[in-house]
Order: structure tokens, then sequence, then C-alpha cells
């Protein structure tokens, strides 16, 4: 099926979300081996010194912190929570995590934790992570997550519905969760791993923007590859190109698989020399991660002793 | 009661058509007329060889090969009349099989020269052999027939076309195997044959800036002007053998073009 | 919000600390002399010149001008070689081509600062490029070495003898692996002569050739300027003359070697187009544009100058183009974050000054980056020209500068025409979806080198060379041994 009509026809277009008939005459194709290549060259600024501690304290700043696991107690969440709020209790300079992230049941802990800390909570929904439930459900699951106090909604886009081509559905779909949960911020999954190009990564960019996102974000963490580089970058230049057409900053989070410092400010660097700086904050770009922020720690802590750090002197949460 | 003879006219031959030279010149050999070319005639031919290179260039090797074949046919079908104006029947034998020969490379070459070469990186890169462009080839002076015929098929079969100086001394082979060539489906201008004095027309040739190479293996042992003319636009300056075949006389009015594309999804 | 909490939401104002290159791995002599069967030695004339760094001026060391004398000397060394090094086994010769590749890799940061510090190019430049392909350049060739007779079918290879080699200044030590691995590889013995610019990597490579213990009067090198060239050219005992330069030279040279029967080589200027497609990978193409252009400052032969972008998308890829061009880095080449270094040579800056000026004055419109440059050294910001004829003097010459003219077409025949439409035929880049257009495209450009959907890529197995006044012969590959050898048969 033709997919720009099939976007036509879907219905009302929600609030503040701008019609995406501008881009429906050209979705754009991407050249893998180009964007890989210029995602390699980004990835070789050298960041040092006083731009470096810079970047490391801004990443704290934006991470999710997560734990998204069956074994999920609010225990672990409790814990979690505490890590959020205060990362380096030997260093009280270092800010606190944007937000946490946690399945709808751990939204309760999680509030009672954080309370006016002004750590967010992001909660996964829509039948998180495959999305293979029915949609009254899977929109009631967000509903849910939202009246039970999420900030943040992390929806997972129908990849069955997109892979067979009804993109219109997937259309319907995002903007039938963004009516459902009232003034929580939404993002929007993709699960790049699964759309298979770098084609595919744009369309759906594009769409999920179009739908109403006020994140895009590359995958659940569950299915590998996540949040690689190039992926990062195609995303950013859809985000980019929706910015130049509407003036509308649409924001972006990796998760999954940005495990060290190095590989953070790489993508800060990608976002940096793509959308540009007005995207360096966490109300435009998030780390979803649960390892990286002890390496960021650790590198801060280094960057301000001049001495190599152990893992033993961070806590694992 | 005898009949009498009428005789061939001696044109030169450009652009698929046999026009007398411009300047109105002949010259005599063995007490034939024979059409002395100018440098206009030289520019016009340059002219139709230009105008002539998409369309050979053009045709699928297989294509090209069957045209090739087909003059082999039409010098057959003459083979009498060529062999009046050459050493005789043995040249005009040699001559023809040699058109055969070079026939055949024209769908082989890029399999031969061209390939696919293993770059160190994702991406798919073949070099394939091209023509050069227009040719100008001093034909040897001798053998009149086989020599020409050793140096216009190489720079034909990949595609050039091509004006050549026929042999000064024995020019009327050359305007037999023109008319041999205006039968034998070749388009217009891919093959022209001017007539004349050498020694005037090579330097008009050699330095012509429309002109992509210039054989000079017909031109004599000093050719240190028309080499001189020739680096006026680059031309690839050619000497091979007066009287052979290999694919080596082919080599050198190609150019390797090399294409990259990136392998990815 | 707090202001705790606002700090937290703050984005930040994010500059790039400099991250400088050590340049302590190199240690420049005061002086350095010819290199001449296999020793060091003074320059006849007696007269030396002073190589500079283009990016702040900086003198980093006297060079010999070598004369007539020198060449001759050189020419001569590298006869008395060719007996022994023709002769040698070619299991062996491969060895020692081998030997200089790894030897290339092990110096490879020593070089690269040093390459970026004579030429003004940018450290991530030399470092990811030029040495790694001078290396591997060396090494593909080291295997060609002992297997000659199946690269050409029913001929015998033969070397030619002493080969002469000169080189520009735009890659200078990748340059001279491009000429000396194939020369070496047939059996030939050399005397290269390096850019006046650019000198210092071709003698420290010299250096290497020690190292790898290559018998003494292999390779030569002479340094100077135009005449030591011209003096290499008008030597009477030379077999080979291989060039990589200006158009304008390259016909001098061809003019100097009629009736001499010496195989020459000529790689010369272009003015590539590089022509998007309205279906294309926009942003990718963006990069190839950039790629195409500022890669090494714009003194790249082959660089992408002329840009043909199908009209009907004209606005979106200027506009992107211009917001890229804004994150360009212009600035010290050893930092390894710059992304456009210095302007070779005063010289050069002068040219590309008085053609930029001619495109303004002629009518087209010029956008530059805005960017801080250096006030020492020689500097031109990344420039992009709209509105250009094709009859302007920016569409037509060879700037080798990073200046790019941007025209647009409206059919697939019109680009083809457009692209075609020069004396020099190097390279081309096309960007389209579809299969099919690229290879009608590629079929039809007559381009040497054809990059399809990317741009300024090189390997040494694949074979690089011009049609028309571009140059003749082809470097790397199959294809390029044929010019350092002669066939019996």
């Amino acid at each position: 099926m033709d997919y720009a009509s099939a976007m036509t026809q879907t219905p009302t277009i929600p609030r503040d979300a701008e019609p995406f008939s501008p881009r429906l005459g050209r979705v754009g194709a991407v050249d893998a081996v180009a964007l890989e290549a210029r995602a390699a060259d980004l990835a070789k600024r050298s960041i040092k010194r006083e731009s470096k501690l810079q970047a490391l304290e801004l990443i704290v700043r934006m991470t999710d912190l997560t734990t998204l696991e069956g074994a999920d107690t609010p225990g672990k969440v409790a814990a979690l929570c505490a890590k959020a709020m205060r990362p380096d209790p030997v260093d009280l300079s270092v800010p606190a995590v944007a937000a946490v992230c946690v399945y709808p049941t751990l939204i309760e802990p999680a509030k009672a934790r954080l309370g006016s800390s002004g750590v967010r909570i992001a909660s996964v929904a829509t039948g998180f992570p495959s999305g293979q439930y029915p949609l009254p459900l899977r929109v009631a699951d967000a509903r849910a997550a939202a009246e039970l106090g999420a900030d943040e909604i992390d929806m997972v886009i129908d990849r069955g519905a997109f892979l067979s081509g009804r993109y219109g559905e997937v259309y319907d779909q995002i903007v039938q969760v963004r009516d459902a949960i009232g003034g929580a911020h939404l993002k929007v999954i993709l699960e790049t791993g699964e759309l298979g190009t770098y084609d595919n990564v744009r369309r759906a960019s594009l769409l999920a923007m179009a739908a109403g996102a006020d994140f895009i974000k590359t995958s659940t963490g569950k299915i590998s590859p996540a949040a690689t580089l190039p992926v990062a970058l195609c995303m950013l230049e859809a985000i980019r190109d929706v910015h130049l057409e509407t003036g509308r900053m649409v924001g972006m989070k990796p998760a999954g698989g940005i495990r060290t410092s190095k590989q953070a400010i790489q993508h800060l660097c990608v976002v940096n020399e793509t959308v540009g700086p007005g995207w360096l904050t966490p109300d435009l770009f998030r780390f979803g991660a649960s390892s990286l922020l002890n390496d960021v720690l650790m590198q801060i802590r280094t960057q301000k002793t001049g001495v190599y750090e152990s893992p033993d002197h961070f806590t694992i949460d | 009661m005898s009949r009498l003879p009428v005789r061939k006219t001696y044109k030169l031959f450009i652009g698929g058509a046999f026009p007398r030279s411009e300047s109105g010149r002949t010259y005599t050999v063995d007490g034939t007329n024979v059409a002395r070319a100018s440098r206009k005639d030289a520019r016009d031919a340059v002219r139709a060889a230009r105008g002539a290179f998409g369309t050979w260039s053009g045709m699928t090797a297989y294509n090209r090969g069957q045209v090739l074949y087909r003059l082999a046919e039409m010098m057959e079908a003459r083979s009498a009349d060529l062999a009046g104006v050459c050493s005789g029947r043995d040249e005009v034998d040699r001559s023809i099989d040699r058109v055969v020969w070079y026939a055949g490379w024209a769908d082989k070459l890029a399999q031969v020269l061209g390939g696919s070469n293993p770059v160190a990186g994702p991406y798919f890169n073949f070099t394939v052999p091209e023509p050069t462009g227009v040719v100008a080839v001093i034909a040897p002076a001798e053998p009149a027939l086989e020599g020409a015929v050793s140096r216009l098929l190489p720079a034909l079969v990949s595609g050039n076309t091509v004006v050549a100086v026929a042999s000064s001394e024995h020019p009327l082979a050359g305007i037999e195997l023109a008319e041999a060539v205006a039968t034998s489906d070749m388009p217009g201008g891919a093959v022209n044959i001017l007539t004349g004095d050498r020694d005037e027309l090579a330097p008009v040739l050699a330095g012509h800036m429309d002109v992509n190479a210039i054989d000079v293996t017909g031109a004599g042992e000093d050719t240190a002007e028309l080499e001189r003319l020739a680096a006026g636009n680059v031309k690839r300056v050619v000497r091979g053998q007066a009287n052979g075949q290999s694919l080596w006389d082919i080599e050198p009015l190609l150019e390797m073009k090399t294409v990259w594309h990136p392998v990815g999804v | 919000m707090t202001d705790e909490l606002e700090q937290r939401h703050a984005a930040i104002d994010w500059e790039y600390a400099s991250a400088p290159e050590s340049r302590a791995i190199v240690q420049f002599r005061d002086r350095y002399g010819l290199v001449i069967g296999g020793e060091e030695v003074e320059p006849a004339s007696g007269q030396w010149f002073t190589t500079a760094s283009p990016a702040t001026e900086e003198p980093l060391a006297e060079v010999a001008q070598g004369g007539p004398e020198d060449v001759a000397r050189a020419v001569s060394a590298a006869r008395s070689a060719f007996e022994g090094w023709s002769a040698l086994r070619p299991a062996e010769r491969s060895k020692y081509l081998f030997r200089i590749a790894r030897i290339l890799q092990e110096r490879s940061r020593e070089l690269a600062v040093a390459e970026s510090l004579d030429g003004g190019k940018p450290i991530k430049e030399s470092r990811d490029v030029d040495l790694p392909l001078a290396a591997a350049h060396f090494f593909y060739h080291a295997g060609w070495a002992d297997k000659l007779e199946y690269a050409f079918p029913n001929r015998t290879p033969r070397p030619l003898g002493v080969a002469a080699q000169i080189i520009p200044w735009n890659f200078p030590l990748l340059m001279l692996a491009w000429k000396v691995a194939p020369a070496l590889a047939c059996g030939n013995t050399v005397v290269l002569k390096p850019a006046e610019t650019t000198p210092l990597t071709a003698l420290m490579f010299a250096d290497v050739c020690r190292q790898a213990e290559l018998p003494a009067g292999v390779v030569n090198i002479v340094t100077g300027d135009g005449e030591t060239g011209q003096a290499l050219v008008q030597h009477p005992d030379i077999d080979k003359l291989a060039f990589t330069g200006s158009t304008e030279v390259g016909k001098a040279i061809q003019r100097e070697l009629a009736g001499r029967g010496v195989p020459h080589t000529l790689e010369l200027g272009g003015k590539a187009a590089n022509i998007v497609f309205d279906d294309a990978a926009l942003d990718q193409a963006v990069e190839g544009i950039v790629n195409g252009i500022y890669f090494n400052q714009g003194h790249v032969c082959c660089a992408g100058s002329r840009l043909l972008v199908q009209e009907s998308i004209a606005e979106t890829v200027v506009g992107k183009l211009k917001r890229r061009l804004s994150t360009l880095r212009v600035g010290d080449p050893l930092d390894k974050n710059t992304d456009v270094g210095a302007i070779n040579s005063k010289a050069q800056l002068d040219r590309i000054r008085e053609l930029v000026a001619s495109g303004e004055e002629e009518g087209a419109e010029l956008y530059q980056a805005p960017c801080d440059l250096p006030e020492q050294g020689y500097w031109f910001p990344p420039t992009v020209f709209t509105n250009v004829a094709q009859s302007y003097r920016i569409a037509q010459e060879e700037i080798f500068g990073p200046v790019l003219s941007v025209m647009t077409f409206r059919t697939p025949a019109e680009a083809l025409e457009k692209a075609n439409n020069t004396a020099y035929g190097l390279s081309a880049g096309v960007w389209t979806e579809k299969g099919s257009r690229i290879l009608w495209m590629a079929e039809r450009l007559r381009a040497g080198v054809v990059w399809a959907n990317t741009f300024n890529r090189f390997d040494p197995a694949s074979p690089f060379g011009g049609y028309k006044e571009s140059g003749f012969g082809r470097e790397g590959g199959r294809h390029g041994l044929e010019a350092y050898l002669r066939f019996d048969g």
C-alpha cells in the first residue's frame, strides 16, 4: 500500500502536532555506507579537558536511569531512585539525572521515593517491549501509566504494522496514545533494530514526529543492535529536517547499548553537529541507560582528580 | 567492338559520403588521379568522427562485432578490386582474416582488460575499458591494405571513431577499403579516410583540439613534431605494429574507467 | 522552577577544547641534503631553500635546491642501482616493499604529523587517509613484484630502467607511494622530485628506505623547484617519466619529451562534476559534496568542484550545504578536530583569491560560512558560489581550493551534457537512489573515475587517472603496473 495515502487517511491531527503534508512528497532515502562513514567521522572528535567535563556533567543530567526487568521490585526501584537523585554521594556537585524509567507497576514506589526532587518518572507502556497486544489494551496501558503519575510515557510503535506497510495504522495508534496520556510527555520508541534499514528508521522517525511525538527514541533495550551512532545520526537528521520545515523541536533519546562515557560523548558530538547546540539540554536529548551512569561518574572524578578510577568506588544499584 | 570501361573516380571518405577535396586538388598515383585532402577536409573528417562517436561507441559490443564482421564480408566480396590496389590476393586474404580476428574482440575486451577491484571498504568497484574518442590514424605506407587494417581495426573495435590518412604512396587501398566500410552497416563518420600528402595532413590532425589520440605508426621515424603538437590537448600518442594483430594494439586507445558504489542496505 | 532545577535543564554552551596532536614525535633536522645513491649529499649549487608551515609561516627546515648536476648524479646513481635491483629475484624485491609498508605503518604518526606541519592538511586526514593509504600502496604493490607475468596475458614484462617521478604538494607522501611503489615492484629504480613546498616527508621516506635496507640508489630524492623538475625531464638518460600536477605543466612535459621515446604518464588537473538527482539520499549527498570539495582544502585534482544539482531540489540541497559548512572547523592542522586546514602556499592562496574575485565579478553569488581564520599563515574559508553560469571562469578553471560552484540542471541528459562540457576528464560524482540511472550516467560520463553515491574514495587496487586533458595512464590496480613495464613480445 502507498504509505503516503495511508497517512493522509488517518484521523484528526492531534494537538500541537503540525500537519505532515510538507514531508509527504519526500520522505527521502538514506545511504547506509555514507551515513555510517559520517557517524564514524564524528565519533573521532577529540573532546578534552573542560569540554569533556562539561559533556560528562550534561550526560548525567540527560540520563533516564532505567530498570526494565521482570524481576524489578519496589526495593530495587528505591535504590535506583536514590542513585538518580544523588548519583555520586561523594561529590554533591554532580547533578541529579533527568528521570528514572520503569515499568508501570513501579511508578508508585518511584514516585514515593523521588518526591519533589525534580527527577521525573518515565514509564514504558503500550505493551512494552513488543507492542503485540490489542490496541485498546495498549492505549489503556499508556493511560494507566499516566494516571499513576508518570511524567513521561515511552511507548513502542507497532513494528508489525510498520513492516507490513500499514503506516497509517502506526500513525493512528500514536495519535490515540497521545490523546490518552493527557499532559504527559510522549516518547515514541521505534525499535530501530527491528526496522532493518536506515530508510525505515527515517520513515518511522518522520511518521512518529508527524503523529505528535515529543521525543523519538531508538530502542527498547531488549533488541540488539540498539542505539548505534549511525541510527542516532539518521534520526537526528530527520529531527533537524522537521525543525527546519516547521520550527518544532522534537527530542531524541538513544537507549540501549550506550555503556561508556566515550560513546555518550560521541552522541553529543553528533547532536551538536547535526541538530545543533540547541539540543544539548535534557529537555531535548536523553540517554536511556543503566550502566552508563557509573562510567560517567568515574570519568568525572578522573577529570577532577587526574587519577584513573576503580569501579569499586562507585555503587552498583 | 570493344567497350570503353567506366572508370572509378577516387574521392575522400568523410561522414559516410565520398566527397572530392574541398580544395579541388588531386594528385596522380600510377596514372590515377586521387583526391588530395586539405586542412579543411581534415577538419570536416574530425567533425564527422566526433558526430559518429556516440552512435558507434554506444552500440552493444556484440553489435559492433557484427558490423566489423560485416566489413570482412564486404571485403571478401570486393577481394578482386582490393587485390588490384595492394600487393595482391594474399594481402587481401590476410587483411580480411585480420578484420575477422578483431571483430571477435569487441565483446571480450571488457572481460580481459576490465574487472572488479577488491578495495578495502564497503564499496563495489569495477573498471571497464572505454574508447578514447576520436583517433587520428596515420596509416603505414606499406603494406597499403594490410597496414591500414592493422591500424584501423584496433582503434575501431572498442568504439573509437577514426580519421585515417591513407598511405600517400598507395592511396587506392584506403579508398577501396572505404567502399567496403560504406556498405558494412558502420555508421557514417565512424571511419573517415583521407588521401593526400601525409606530411601535410598529419600535423593538422596532431594539433586538432578535438582529436583525442593519434596513431603515428605510419608517420615515419621522426615524429617529434607530431608529438609536440599532440601535447596541445594531451593526446594519447600511439605507435604500434604496422602489420600485425594484438590485443595490445587495441589497449593503448582505451580509457580505463573505474566506478565506485557503496555496498549497504 | 527553582534555580537548581532550571540549571538541570539548561543547555550547555559547548566549545570543543583544542586537542592538538603532539608534534614532539617529529624532530626535523635543520637541514636536509639530497638523497643520492644511498647517501645524503649537498647540492652542487650550494643553494638551499626553506620549507615552512603554511599554517604558521614558521620555518621548519632548510632543503637542498637540486640543479641539473644533482639530477645527473641522481640519474646516474639510479642507473647504477638498476642492474642489481632489476636482477634481484622478484620475491626478494617483493619483501623489500612489504618492509617499507610495515615501516610506514610503524612510523605513521610521526609521518602524519610531519605531513600536516609541512603541508597544512588536517591531522585527521594525514592520520586517517594519507598514511594508511601510502602504506597500503606499498603493501599492494609488494605482492605484485613476483606476479607480473600474470598481469598481462601473452606478454613478457620487463622493467623500464630509471623512472623519473615528479609529484605534487597536495598529498606528498601518498603521491610518493603512488609513484615509487609500482616503479620498484616492476623492477625500476627511481629519481623522485618532491614538490617545492612539501619536501619533508619524502626526505623522511629516505630514512624509511634506509631502515628497510633498500639497496643504495634504488630510490633517489632530488628536492628543488620547477627548474629542478625540468632538469629531470630534460635528462637524456631517463627511461620513464611520471608526473602528477597541473595540466599546463603536463603539456609542457609532453612537449619536452616529444620525439625522445620516453614513455610517460601524466595525472593532471580536473574540474569534476558532482551530480545530485532529486531522489538522492540528500544528507549523505551533502556529506559527499563537502567531502568532494573541502577535503584537503580542495587541493585535490579530482575534487568535485562543480556541483550540478537538479533544480527541483536545489534550494534544499544548497540550504543543507550552507548549514553544514557552518559546522566545518577551520584552523590548526594539528588539532584533531580540524576539518579544513591551511592553504598550502602563498602562491596557491593568491590563485584562489584571484579566481574567487573573478567569480564575484562575473556575477556569481558568494557564500562563506562564518569562521575565524588565524592571522598568521595562509587561509581561505570554505566557499560556495551559487548562480554560476557554465561560462564563468570558476566553472571552467581548476581552482584547487575550497571553492564550490553550484549549477542546476533539469534532466539527466542536461546534467550529462554539462558534466562532460569540459576539457578535463578525471572524475565525476553521481547521487541517485536509482540503480539504472547510476549506470546510465556512469557509462556516459567521460571521466576516469566515477563515484556513485560516494566521492573521493581511493584504494591501491583501484585504477586512477584521467580522460582527455586530465592526462593519460592509470595509477593503482593491475592497470597501473603497465606504466612501469616494457614488454618483450
